[in-house]
């Protein structure tokens, strides 16, 4: 016997405006139940670990100041990637493109004009840094906008290709002279640092420049003809041509961007935190990776980014301190990025789609 | 039989399992059966032959009709199928290459297929929707004289259609949809006539036709010489077309679908690169170039295939209608869009073609299949086109849709566009066209003046029967 | 170079082949039915560190390998669930699987990280064939899994090509509406492949804990798992054709270890290879796919949806 009962789907005609906040946020909660359970299952107490975690990071102004020096590169490599997910071009290459800025910084400030004052240097890091980080994502780029190869492998290809250039360099080349032993490039010069907040970690010229990032962003996607273009061919790539935009033009120019802000993420890194070059996975924990998050927590929504990525900076703050305070591996915060994730991309189907449950008034045998 | 829109592809559709029906009962040889899928239509004897083929483009024959067959074999299972083909097509006169792929097939064959298929299942009622639309009139025949036969073998055959002559061609008895209802059920053919039935279908007396003013033809608007084009499969499969439209007339061209006509269309506004010949609009030679550059020129495209080259789903009702006009002044200033100004223009498009949609920012996508056509026409028909090119413009849409797609390009011809009208309804040709060209296997293979022209003539052109 | 340095490049590179087999086979299963499933690379390392811990637990090897396979069928059902049943975005949802992955492992693996496994799979000599010059011993002194997977790559292109399950899987991932029609279960069709792409990358990934590299250290899996999804597409989704991609990764990998002396070039200039050779790979797929006009399956990456229509 069958239940009288149809379960039936059907699209929305509207989204009601408390939805599109209610399920980001069920998502992201549903996902840090999932991870408890993990946690638990691992024979480690979630509670104390959120407790603690929760309270240094928020309850402390070095906490606060963590989050905030995580949550800057975050938000420009996510706030790139809102544009070219938009376009369904997906750039997985944001870790590369980042490291690329930071090489570049690296190489301007040592070895390029290391006697330029800040007022010159600085800018020019950032310059160099945007240019980087586009050019290698124009690789990428170009191959898929000319012979439509497959964006998802060469970008995450590039971002393998990336870890061991800078390995390279600061194992050959680039070694430093004063670093112990250790395979690092030397600290650089002065005026190449970025100031920060006085008493915190927080870079504040990078912050500023993601936070203008965001809304420059915002602009370019609702008032702009690219920006329309971008969302049209997203939606329709056939009729994106029908209607004469032209593709290429559109896939380059949305890995430029997104290429070119986490080539600025990666100056951030090396200019505001390390100040010099060192392994591939200090300079960058997985920014490139972690910003795909934001990017879709935020609905693709450029302004939202700031919020969600105060909030996956947290989270990886977070990641800092389990390792520190219950020696739990580092990558484990990728448990908390991958339920998120898969949560939030579950959770679309409730905003596209309504679940009703019809009740027959007529049941006849089963077949 | 019934109207377009008038549910009779719904109906089935419950009935094959693809839908769930809100209530009501379905009884087969006597017993109430629940149908929760196509398995459960299958395991009681009912096979449907839908009007777009349920076909897998890249496997054979033979692999199509194993597909989801329960007797055959695990391992090689096409080789048991491939003998009762053999077998059919000599009982039914069905004659296929078990080995061909399905793209390879022309549309009769592929329908045969599909015959096959729910023969194999020992289908005791065929259902066939619409299935002579996409056949010439000798494949027609062919359908019938098969339809026939497996009828005289005691099977049942329901066959969808909305032409008149087709029913009294073939069915014994006729039940009459009108609006989702049955207006007259099971009535023996012999005891009623096509008039009769035509009232009950339309509810209204036909004899109702367009008032089509007399053409006042301009000067020429399209000019297409000596064209060649190929498909994606990389075959020639437009053959040296040429003809012109002159702006205040309907110059319709008539063919079974995949004779080159989707080609055709595609080189003219700029999808697909001619391989030979010319196109001029107005005294413009855009002859392989961009479809910006042709649509630019005041050229509006109403697509065959408009859940792709319609609409973008996922963008509001305004993102989709200004996706013509956002390129100029007053849309766009230099690189920014004038938002307001598109809303309020959208606004008042929505009104002007009475679009259904709960608001200008719905997406697209949600809304019904008239609708999105209305939409369509709105954008492409909102900036006075000099030329019209329309791929089958009322195809799967409403009667009152049809009627208003049919009225605007009549009127957009009255006011002086030309319009290229792309159609395999032969009504809808005769009724909107001034002149009519068939095409048949890449070529126009006759012109003639549609107040001259008879549906047999067409026929037989399209056919290519002597 | 010296013939026993190339059979010995040739025995290593099968070896380091075999994970990228075992995955592409898996793929190529989930890719057929329409499901792309980018996480496998997360999939890999569970299965790593799941044959690492039951080996730790048990000292029973083929209870691991067994138990890793069952890991990736659950880790690969959280796909099936999102993409197949809530219409997800497979891409999104892949990478999600694919960080949910490397994360588990490494929360997993924290207690195991270098310890000494109690046994591992020898490669052995088939009598008589392995003493044939050069290929003797590359193509007959194996583990007994590097020929398993081999069967396998065999078998899984009889079932796809030769049997009424492959029937079922090509038609769901060409035109799952079609095969809908003919009472073929998609959701169900695509649940399985996808589930059995799991095993198989939770398989690879045990092989390379277990046997090619034994122990579990974070990041093991180091982009294989992406080069067993980029294998795919080079392999023109056959499984047969996924065997001589397969080799020819495992040489690339094999080789930087080769040339790094003769050569003089630095490690990590060299261990771009496998990389910067996936990308090429990328390029002459696509010049072949467009030379011979086969592609991708038609529904690949798109939810099925079976609609009710609102009357």
């Amino acid at each position: 016997m069958f239940l009288p009962i149809t379960v039936r789907v059907e699209k929305r005609l509207e989204i009601p405006p408390w939805l599109r906040l209610a399920v980001p946020v069920c998502s992201f909660l549903v996902a840090l139940a999932l991870a408890s359970a993990v946690f638990a299952f691992q024979g480690l107490n979630p509670l104390a670990i959120y407790g603690t975690t929760f309270s240094r990071i928020i309850g402390t102004r070095i906490g606060l100041s963590f989050l905030v020096v995580k949550a800057i590169p975050l938000l420009l490599c996510a706030v790139g990637l809102v544009m070219a997910f938009r376009a369904q071009v997906w750039n997985i290459g944001a870790e590369g493109q980042l490291l690329l800025g930071a090489v570049a910084a690296a190489g301007l400030a040592l070895f390029v004009m290391p006697e330029a004052p800040s007022a010159v240097l600085i800018p020019a890091m950032f310059l160099a840094g945007f240019l980087a980080g586009a050019a290698w994502a124009l690789v990428p780029a170009v191959l898929k906008a000319k012979l439509n190869v497959n964006e998802v492998i060469t970008t995450l290809m590039m971002n393998y290709i990336a870890a061991k250039l800078v390995e390279y360099l600061i194992y050959g080349p680039w070694r430093g002279k004063a670093t112990w032993g250790f395979p690092f490039t030397d600290l650089i010069p002065g005026n190449a640092v970025l100031p920060t907040v006085p008493g915190t970690g927080i870079h504040y010229p990078t912050l500023m420049l993601a936070l203008l990032s965001s809304g420059a962003v915002f602009v370019l996607m609702e008032k702009t003809k690219l920006g329309y273009e971008v969302k049209v061919f997203g939606g329709n790539p056939e009729l994106a041509k029908a209607v004469g935009m032209r593709p290429a033009k559109i896939i380059i120019a949305c890995m430029l961007v997104s290429g070119g802000l986490a080539g600025l993420a990666g100056v951030g890194e090396l200019a505001g935190v390390h100040k010099r070059l060192m392994y591939p996975e200090s300079i960058s924990a997985g920014y490139g990776y972690t910003a795909i998050i934001v990017a879709w927590l935020a609905r693709l929504n450029p302004l939202a980014c700031v919020l969600t990525a105060l909030l996956m900076g947290g989270l990886l703050a977070a990641g800092e301190t389990m390792r520190t305070s219950f020696s739990i591996p580092y990558a484990s915060v990728n448990v908390f990025n991958g339920l998120i994730l898969l949560c939030v991309v579950a959770g679309e189907v409730m905003l596209r789609y309504k679940v009703k449950l019809v009740v027959r008034r007529s049941v006849g045998h089963e077949a | 039989m019934g109207e377009n829109g008038a549910g009779k592809t719904t109906l089935m559709n419950i009935l094959y399992g693809l839908y769930k029906p809100d209530e009501g009962r379905i009884f087969v040889r006597g017993h109430e059966v629940r149908i929760r899928g196509p398995r459960d239509a299958m395991k009681l004897g009912i096979g449907m032959v839908h009007q777009h083929f349920k076909l897998v483009p890249t496997l054979t024959v033979a692999e199509n009709v194993a597909l989801g067959l329960e007797e055959t074999g695990f391992f090689l299972p096409t080789k048991k199928i491939e003998k009762a083909i053999e077998e059919a097509a000599r009982r039914y006169g069905l004659d296929i290459d078990p080995d061909a792929k399905i793209w390879q097939l022309s549309v009769g064959e592929r329908q045969r297929v599909e015959i096959l298929k729910a023969l194999m299942r020992d289908a005791r009622v065929l259902i066939l929707d619409e299935p002579t639309t996409v056949l010439t009139p000798g494949e027609k025949e062919e359908l019938f004289r098969i339809l026939r036969k497996l009828a005289d073998e005691g099977r049942g055959i329901v066959f969808i259609t909305h032409k008149l002559d087709e029913v009294f061609r073939i069915a014994d008895r006729v039940t009459v949809l009108r609006k989702g209802r049955v207006v007259a059920s099971g009535v023996p053919t012999s005891e009623t006539t096509p008039r009769e039935l035509a009232k009950l279908m339309v509810g209204r007396e036909v004899g109702y036709k367009l008032a089509k003013r007399p053409k006042e033809p301009g000067e020429v608007v399209l000019k297409v010489e000596d064209l060649f084009a190929m498909d994606d499969r990389g075959t020639m499969v437009v053959k040296g077309v040429s003809f012109e439209v002159r702006r205040g007339e309907v110059f319709g061209i008539a063919g079974v679908a995949g004779n080159g006509q989707k080609e055709l269309v595609e080189a003219i506004v700029g999808l697909r690169k001619p391989e030979k010949g010319r196109v001029v609009i107005d005294s413009h030679d855009v002859t392989g170039r961009s479809p910006a550059e042709v649509l630019g020129l005041g050229v509006a495209f109403i697509p065959e295939d408009r859940a792709r080259y319609g609409i973008v789903p996922d963008l509001s009702v305004a993102e989709n209608l200004v996706l013509k006009a956002y390129r100029y002044p007053p849309f766009s200033k230099g690189m920014f869009l004038d938002v307001d100004y598109i809303r309020k223009w959208s606004e008042e498009l929505v009104a002007e073609y009475r679009i259904t949609t709960p608001s200008i920012d719905t997406p697209a996508g949600s809304l019904s299949g008239g609708n999105i056509q209305r939409l369509i026409l709105a954008r492409e028909l909102s900036t006075t086109p000099r030329l019209i090119i329309a791929s089958h413009p009322t195809y799967g849409l409403d009667v009152a849709a049809t009627e208003q797609v049919r009225a605007l390009l009549l009127k957009h011809r009255d006011e002086g566009a030309g319009v290229l009208l792309i159609s395999e309804d032969l009504d809808e040709l005769l009724e909107l066209s001034d002149r009519i060209a068939v095409m048949r296997d890449g070529r126009i293979v006759g012109i003639m003046d549609a107040s001259e022209a008879d549906v047999e003539e067409i026929g037989v052109l399209m056919s290519g029967a002597s | 170079m010296r013939p026993e340095v190339i059979s010995s490049v040739l025995q290593i590179a099968i070896r380091t082949g075999t994970p990228l087999l075992l995955g592409a086979i898996g793929e190529i299963y989930a890719e057929r039915s329409g499901v792309m499933n980018l996480g496998i690379e997360g999939i890999m390392a569970v299965g790593a560190v799941v044959g690492v811990a039951v080996s730790l637990a048990t000292g029973d090897v083929w209870l691991s390998f067994l138990l890793a396979c069952i890991a990736g069928v659950v880790m690969a059902l959280v796909h099936a669930f999102a993409s197949v049943s809530l219409y997800a975005n497979q891409v999104v949802s892949g990478l999600a699987l694919a960080m949910l992955g490397l994360g588990l492992s490494s929360l997993m693996g924290r207690s195991y990280v270098g310890k000494p496994l109690p046994h591992t799979i020898l490669p052995r000599p088939v009598p008589l064939l392995a003493d044939i010059p050069v290929i003797g011993p590359a193509l007959f002194y194996q583990d007994v899994l590097v020929y398993a997977a081999l069967a396998l790559a065999f078998v899984s292109w009889l079932v796809l090509f030769k049997t009424r399950w492959g029937i079922m899987i090509r038609a769901v991932g060409e035109d799952p509406s079609a095969a809908d029609a003919m009472g073929v279960n998609v959701y169900l069709v695509r649940y399985a492949c996808v589930a059995f792409g799991g095993a198989m990358a939770g398989l690879a990934g045990a092989y390379l804990s277990l046997v090619l590299r034994p122990g579990w250290t974070e990041g093991m899996t180091a982009g294989r798992g992406w080069i067993a999804f980029a294998l795919v597409i080079f392999a023109f989704w056959d499984p047969l054709k996924a065997i001589i991609g397969a080799y020819l990764f495992g040489a690339m990998e094999t080789l930087q270890f080769f040339l790094q002396v003769p050569l003089g070039i630095s490690a990590p200039l060299l261990g771009m290879l496998p990389y910067v050779a996936t990308i090429l790979a990328m390029l002459f797929a696509v010049s072949e796919t467009l030379r011979k006009h086969i592609g991708a399956p038609a529904a690949l990456g798109k939810p099925y949806i079976r609609e009710e229509k609102v009357i």
